[in-house]
């Protein structure tokens, strides 16, 4: 699951190759995978699980 | 001038924070920032969107190296909800600031105070400078200083209700009864009540709608740049005493006989 919808990707995908897929890598955002932050540092070494509940999130206007 | 503030690592000398949402476009929203001379302005976290690639971004328009992002958690309403997105706004900016808000209750957007304490003890433990929004209660603020917090954000109303200082006194027991910053966070709504909190001793005013739901918002956000810079200069010169009766200010003796 990715923000909340279901995408099927080929396997083994590390967290920077998917942001790749959706040109995602360059932009500002950060990722959680099931409910845990994963450091922008280890994009690249954490891989992708099948059921995985993927969240990219980027700053939005938000208020006071 | 009036004098600058610390808020955890940080010297401000414009004490007012502003909001990014419910602005027109980002073009508005940067122009009002601007007009406001704000420092500091938050900013919510949320998904990407996935079907709008290449769409703009608002960290183009309010650059993290001209301005303080302060992430906030807007829409939390746990404890763990609002821990994990002030890690991941952590991971996004490169910021240890945290305007921490869980919310209790979706009619009023009230915080949910012991979700609040809760979550800003483990923030804190975790290095971050948590700026928690809490209602106007004393001893809630007293809490969150003695866990660590580097200021308290006491409501001033309700989020977007524009209905200004609703219980000045409160605000003051709380001046009163902590020593790091206050900052009156959501309930002001025109530049009377910016300056009213200021006038109070407050440290710094955080608003949003305020400014964005004017019908000209740039032109509320000077405004509000001049009622707090106003209110604080008051506030440091000393307010005159509140007399019932007129006291004459020009001389009483003198006076030409002109009957």
């Amino acid at each position: 699951m990715l923000n909340g919808e279901s995408h099927s990707t080929p396997t083994p995908l590390s967290v920077l190759e998917l942001l790749q897929n959706f040109e995602l890598a360059k932009r500002r955002v950060a990722v959680a995978i099931n409910a845990e932050v994963v450091p922008r540092s280890r994009f690249a070494e954490v891989f992708i699980r099948d059921g995985d509940r993927i969240e990219v999130i980027q700053a939005v206007g938000g208020g006071a | 001038m009036t004098a600058s503030f610390k808020l955890g690592g940080l010297e401000l000398r414009s004490r007012l924070i502003v909001g990014s949402g419910k602005y027109k476009s980002f073009e508005e929203n940067r122009k009002a920032l601007d007009a406001s001379g704000a420092e500091m302005t938050t900013v919510a976290v949320r998904r990407v969107d996935l079907s709008a690639r290449g769409a703009g971004s608002l960290l183009e328009w309010i650059p993290p190296d001209r301005f303080h992002i302060l992430p906030n958690t807007a829409g939390c309403t746990t404890a763990k909800e609002a821990v994990t997105t002030a890690q991941l706004a952590r991971e996004l900016l490169d910021t240890p600031l945290v305007k921490l808000e869980v919310i209790g209750d979706p009619r009023t957007l009230f915080p949910d105070t012991t979700a609040t304490l809760e979550a800003a003890r483990i923030l804190v433990a975790d290095g971050f400078t948590v700026l928690p929004y809490i209602t106007d209660d004393p001893v809630a603020c007293m809490r969150l200083e003695e866990i660590g917090c580097a200021a308290v954000m006491p409501l001033g109303a309700p989020i977007g209700s524009g209905l200004g200082i609703r219980n000045p006194a409160n605000i003051r027991i709380i001046l009163e009864s902590v020593s790091c910053p206050v900052i009156v966070d959501a309930g002001v709504g025109t530049a009377s009540d910016a300056a009213i909190a200021m006038e109070l001793g407050c440290t710094a005013v955080l608003m949003s709608t305020g400014i964005a739901a004017a019908k000209d918002p740039v032109k509320m956000a000077h405004a509000m740049k001049l009622a707090v810079e106003a209110g604080r200069a008051a506030y440091e010169a000393g307010r005159m005493p509140r007399r019932l009766h007129a006291q004459a200010s020009s001389p009483e003796t003198g006076l030409a006989d002109l009957s």
